[in-house]
């Protein structure tokens, strides 16, 4: 039986198209997925489902329980959102009310389609959030939603759309702001729901190894328009489109091969220009080539782990005093980095993994200088690296930032950006070394003049890159360089920088909670867990044979993208025991 | 939740004691002799020389604030000739002139003031609030733009000028009210409120401004956030969105700026009861200041000093009490 | 430049400009009319009326462009074009003093260890329990009359009122030092004072500015209101304020001695508040999203 029928969807924003004639049909208890980037209409589409647009104009038609939706009536519209539809949305902690408790919210929801007495909705409130497995749900329901960690927000979220019943539950993003050991629970959690209640779902997402574990069928978006459609055994095996086959292959493996490669050895990404517009050397067939990208994967060439320690830890810790505490008892320090030795040889790119909270970026500014450790000492090149404020080889150390947004002046051109590395060592015109730069981190010289602002997001990150060599470092640590990045643009920064690593004869240190792109562009990897590090070792070891639970955990978590091999891991983790807590919060 | 209370409470003492320092320093231990500033105009040397000598004013800076600050807490003698003059406790001095405790003055001129704070605060709130929330929700276009304009109005006229247009229009064109003088509430309710009505109205014109502003940039404010959206797709309908859900995220700021202006208030009531001829704390110190009556200036300066911090304190304190996040962050 | 798109700030800005010239001209403006601001001119009131000014509308005539004071005969437009003067010069300069002190404070204390930080904030919290008005009075009362008054003003209601500026500027000081690009350019080798100077101060500007353009009308407001009271400015300087408060016991008699301080200064005010309006409506980075239905 069909719960949901889509037919020629067609949503415009003013002049501009975000869907172009979607159609699909969803049978009851069955689960689809919509795989796009961003830009793609996916999210517009489940926007336009229960009728939340503003100002867009809806075209189609949007079958659903014998009312067309897209012509509904604000009365049919309420009556169906939340008891016929309801939507999971991405971000837990913004979508639930801070100023009134869950239960309460879940509650309300309850009476208001059912129009329950007080008692019984609060019941019902209870009883949801059991079945998502918030454990001692009567009491956590008088709980507000920031006392909540990320995970019990969203397992809350979701409760609450199971509190009317509906036939159909959609998901917007609901995993991208968590962890990933999380993210599998959410995720597993989604298909228990759906197979005890027999709901359907529609599960979006720009992740297709989401889409692959939790989905049967899956349609995979592009510009507003669905380029293959299909089941998701079919369809992430043995794409048919040439899209398709391109997503699949800038997706980073966890078993180390990267992305495919043409016979000269250069990454080959056959599609046009990816979806931010950017283009880096974009040949006339539009097929995007990666100049002179090395090989990746396991055709690596051997970087002999020799190199004398660059950079040594020595029982580093680092602990904030525990910020305004509103009580009078003192609490309890919060311990960021709690004792972490390691050394880091030239020529190595040491990454390191860890979910949120466990330290890591504490850990790689105060490899760069930024924060001084509370106790034990970082030495570079034999030098302390807090002492070394006004020491020349200060500049050795160089840093690339998450988010291009925030890292670059939002009031200075990108050249004069760049250029400040070098004005600071005295260079009188920078402005010929900048341009050198920009070319090489494959961006025009004519760049200069613009600001942040003008530029996407990987055009922003390559600037970042250059900012970072200027100084002709001979250390760069990136912090979660490529997380905010569509996953081609991320592929194609990490060509460019294991290009530059090359070419710079750099030592890299990747910090990333991506464990599949930490595969793919490190020699040796720290898993760091509460502050430390429950396991390091050469990267194809520790992913293999893991020895430390932590590990295991973190690697079964890990979304792929070959259905099956989604499913036999599910069973795997139903069949465990449950891994080791991440840090609460 | 107590230790906040109990942190917040000691700041507040902190602050307070802080501004009885600098209120003190910057007069007793003035350029012009204190003396002089209390005597008063009608001034006469032996005069001077007993109240200098009753102030104790010969004594170390340190030990006449600790004389005053003993004072405000037990209470105070000054002995001037032959008689004692006391000033029981809390003494915020002894005004010479009018040969009472500053105490008792203000304790008589208080319940003007209040009236005239209290009542102008509701007014502005429920115009306030109406107007912002109507402006808010962008239902009519006119209103918004009205709400608009007076915001900025509020903005910019000070309230003697709007308390002489109200005089003018309503007691002398119009004649439809008499010249305000002050009825106690406990006498005549009514004359009460015929009597107050204008110069409430003065203050609340230009205290609803504030309040509109704050109530309609946080409803709209609101209106943006991501757990409004939630609502909508979980079938609210726009009655519910607006009541359950715009208006609580709006009413942060709205108490805590309540709490804040109703002690700021009775400061800035001193220019309308001079506009409007009612003999509360702030006509008291106008004054005191021509006839140059130093304690009662003092006396005026604490307690609205005094006001303001506690307004704050509340301020802070139902801040946290009204929204969830911080209290446990 | 987008903010001239703003009707309001236009107007605005025209009213206030006429009104800075006027302040600015003033000694001009009254050489050109030939009178000055305090000559008394007796002989152009009627003591049988009590000293109303002979003549319709307070004695409009071609030596008095706005007529004469009651009482003392003085010129109405000299007056009024000298107290331009002090009304804006004390605001303006009231309002550059507190910006400077109060951005002084905050972004030492933003920029400065926990310490320092915790020990201005208390300090800036001290500021902000001042009660502006009433201390502002108690103050100027027993300061001797032979200090120039103007200046006096202008300092006390700087020194009282620094306290908000010092607020949101270490506010923003402590938002900008955590964007990742003061931290880039920390490990790319430049000092603190550095960073300070090319980082941060940049982006005070935007918010400082759109709360200092709503500080000036304020102060001026402060102005007149003590003026209004007597303890302000004192005669013979004129001062708008000043005028209004002898001015209402006057107004059946001389409406006009009421109407051109008191719309002037309600113009101006206006004038400011547009501009201060539209300056927020540009600087303000917020962009809202549009809301879903």
């Amino acid at each position: 039986m069909t719960v949901l029928s889509v037919q020629d969807l067609r949503i415009a924003f003013g002049a501009a198209t975000a869907v172009d004639g979607l159609s699909f049909d969803l049978a009851a208890g069955a689960a689809l997925g919509i795989v796009g980037e961003s830009g793609s209409g996916k999210s517009a589409t489940a926007l336009a489902l229960l009728g939340l647009h503003r100002d867009a104009d809806v075209t189609g038609k949007i079958l659903f329980d014998g009312t067309d939706l897209a012509t509904a009536t604000a009365e049919q519209l309420r009556r169906v959102r939340g008891a016929g539809i309801a939507m999971v949305f991405q971000e837990p902690l913004s979508a639930l009310s801070p100023f009134h408790r869950i239960g309460d919210q879940i509650a309300e929801v309850y009476r208001l389609h059912t129009g329950a007495s007080r008692r019984a909705a609060r019941e019902r409130a209870i009883e949801v959030l059991r079945q998502v497995h918030i454990p001692d749900p009567s009491r956590r329901a008088d709980a507000y939603p920031h006392q909540f960690s990320g995970g019990m927000r969203q397992r809350a979220l979701i409760a609450m759309a199971l509190a009317c019943r509906p036939r159909l539950i959609v998901a917007d993003e609901p995993t991208t702001a968590l962890d990933v050991t999380v993210q599998a629970q959410i995720l597993d959690l989604l298909d228990e729901v759906r197979t005890t209640t027999g709901t359907a779902l529609l599960l979006i997402s720009h992740d297709l190894g989401v889409v692959a574990g939790s989905t049967d069928e899956v349609i995979v978006m592009r510009r507003g328009v669905a380029v293959e459609h299909g089941p998701v055994d079919t369809v992430l095996v043995s794409p048919r489109a040439a899209y398709t086959r391109a997503l699949l292959n800038a997706v980073p493996r966890l078993d180390g091969e990267g992305p495919a490669q043409a016979a000269d050895g250069r990454v080959l990404l056959d599609a046009a220009p990816p979806s931010d517009g950017e283009g880096s050397a974009g040949a006339a067939d539009g097929r995007v080539l990666l100049d002179a990208a090395p090989p990746l994967g396991r055709e690596r060439p051997g970087r002999a782990a020799a190199g004398e320690p660059l950079l040594r830890l020595a029982d580093v810790r680092k602990t904030f005093p525990a910020g305004r505490r509103r009580s009078l008892r003192r609490a309890a320090p919060i311990r960021a980095v709690d004792g972490i030795t390691l050394d880091l040889r030239r020529g190595e790119t040491l990454g390191i993994v860890g979910e949120s909270g466990t330290g890591k970026t504490t850990l790689a500014r105060m490899m760069v200088g930024l924060v001084a450790p509370t106790a034990g000492t970082i030495t570079f090149d034999g030098v302390d690296v807090a002492r070394r404020r006004r020491h020349p080889s200060r500049r050795s150390v160089q840093m690339i930032f998450q988010d291009p947004l925030s890292s670059l002046n939002p009031r200075r051109t990108i050249g004069e950006s760049i250029a400040d590395p070098l004005r600071l060592q005295g260079v009188g015109d920078p402005r010929p070394a900048v341009e050198d730069l920009l070319i090489r981190v494959g961006l025009s010289p004519d760049e200069y003049d613009r600001y942040p602002h003008q530029l996407s997001g990987g055009m922003r990150q390559r600037v970042g890159i250059a900012r970072a060599l200027a100084p002709r470092p001979r250390l760069i640590v990136c912090d979660e360089p490529v997380s905010s990045l569509d996953v081609t643009t991320q592929a194609q920064v990490l060509a460019l920088l294991a290009d530059v690593r090359q070419e710079f004869d750099l030592t890299l240190v990747f910090v990333s909670h991506d464990l599949a792109v930490v595969r793919q562009v490190a020699d040796r990897v720290a898993v760091m867990h509460s502050g430390t590090i429950v396991e390091l070792g050469d990267v194809a070891q520790v992913y293999n044979r893991p020895e430390h639970a932590y590990t295991r955990a973190l690697l079964a978590a890990v979304p792929v993208t070959d259905p099956a091999e989604a499913r036999r891991r599910r069973a795997e983790r139903q069949n465990q025991p449950t891994p080791p807590s991440p840090i609460p919060g | 939740m107590i230790g906040y209370v109990a942190r917040r409470l000691g700041g507040t003492a902190l602050v307070l004691f802080g501004l009885s320092a600098i209120v003190y320093a910057l007069f007793y231990l003035a350029p012009q002799d204190p003396a002089v500033l209390t005597c008063g105009k009608g001034c006469t040397p032996e005069r001077l020389a007993e109240v200098h000598a009753a102030m104790g004013l010969d004594e170390p800076a340190l030990t006449q604030y600790r004389h005053f600050l003993q004072g405000l807490f037990v209470g105070r003698d000054y002995p001037a000739g032959p008689d004692v003059r006391h000033c029981p406790a809390p003494c915020l001095g002894y005004s010479f002139e009018t040969d009472q405790p500053v105490t008792a003055l203000l304790a008589d001129r208080l319940p003007v003031s209040v009236s005239l704070a209290v009542g102008a605060e509701v007014l502005s709130l429920a115009l306030g609030i109406g107007a912002g929330l109507l402006s808010g929700l962008r239902r009519y276009r006119v209103l918004d733009k009205l709400v608009n304009g007076l915001i900025l109005a509020g903005y910019a006229v000070p309230v003697f000028l709007i308390g002489l247009l109200l005089l003018m229009i309503f007691c002398v064109y119009l004649r439809w009210l008499p010249f305000p003088t002050y009825v106690p509430l406990t006498t005549d309710p009514l004359a009460w409120a015929q009597n107050l009505l204008l110069p409430w109205t003065a203050l609340a014109l230009i205290q609803a401004a504030a309040y509109a502003r704050l109530t309609r940039a946080g409803v709209q404010d609101t209106l943006a956030e991501d757990y409004v959206r939630t609502a909508r797709a979980y079938g609210f309908t726009e009655r519910r969105i607006v009541l359950r859900r715009a208006l609580r995220g709006a009413l942060v700021p709205l108490v805590t700026l309540t709490a804040i202006d109703l002690a700021a208030i009775m400061t800035s009531a001193v220019l309308t009861e001079t506009m409007f001829g009612l003999p509360g704390v702030g006509q008291l110190l106008v004054g005191a200041v021509n006839q140059i009556d130093l304690p009662v200036v003092v006396g005026v300066t604490l307690l609205t000093g005094c006001l303001v911090v506690v307004g704050n304190a509340v301020a802070d304190l139902l801040y946290a009490a009204i929204d969830p996040r911080v209290q446990l962050r | 430049m987008r903010v001239l798109h703003d009707r309001g700030f236009t107007v605005g800005a025209a009213i206030a400009l006429v009104m800075v010239t006027v302040a600015v001209a003033a000694p001009l403006l009254t050489a050109w009319e030939g009178q000055d601001p305090t000559t008394f001119h007796n002989d152009l009131l009627d003591s049988a009326r009590g000293g109303v000014p002979i003549g319709p509308l307070g004695g409009i005539s071609g030596d008095h462009w706005l007529g004469v004071e009651p009482g003392t005969g003085r010129d109405l437009f000299a007056r009024v074009v000298f107290g331009a003067r002090v009304s804006l010069g004390v605001a303006v300069s009231a309002t550059v003093l507190q910006v400077l002190i109060g951005v002084g404070v905050g972004v030492a204390a933003g920029l400065g260890g926990r310490h320092l930080d915790a020990g201005l904030s208390r300090l800036v919290d001290l500021v902000l329990a001042f009660p502006i008005l009433v201390l502002a009075i108690a103050l100027l009362a027993i300061v001797p009359p032979s200090w120039p008054r103007p200046v006096l003003l202008a300092v006390v209601i700087a020194m009282l009122g620094w306290g908000g500026t010092a607020r949101i500027t270490r506010g923003e000081t402590l938002t900008l030092r955590a964007r990742d690009y003061v931290a880039a350019a920390r490990v790319s080798g430049a000092g603190p004072l550095r960073v300070a100077r090319r980082e941060i101060l940049p982006g005070l500007a935007s918010p400082v500015l759109t709360y200092a353009a709503f500080v000036l009308p304020t102060n001026m407001i402060t102005e007149a209101g003590l003026s209004f009271l007597g303890v302000g400015v004192r005669p013979p300087t004129p001062s708008w304020g000043q005028m209004l408060s002898t001015a209402t016991t006057w107004f059946r008699a001389d409406p006009l001695y009421v109407a051109v301080p008191g719309g002037l200064l309600f113009a101006t005010l206006l004038a400011f508040v547009l501009v201060a309006n539209g300056v927020r409506r540009v600087l303000d980075p917020r962009q809202r999203t549009e809301v879903l239905r």
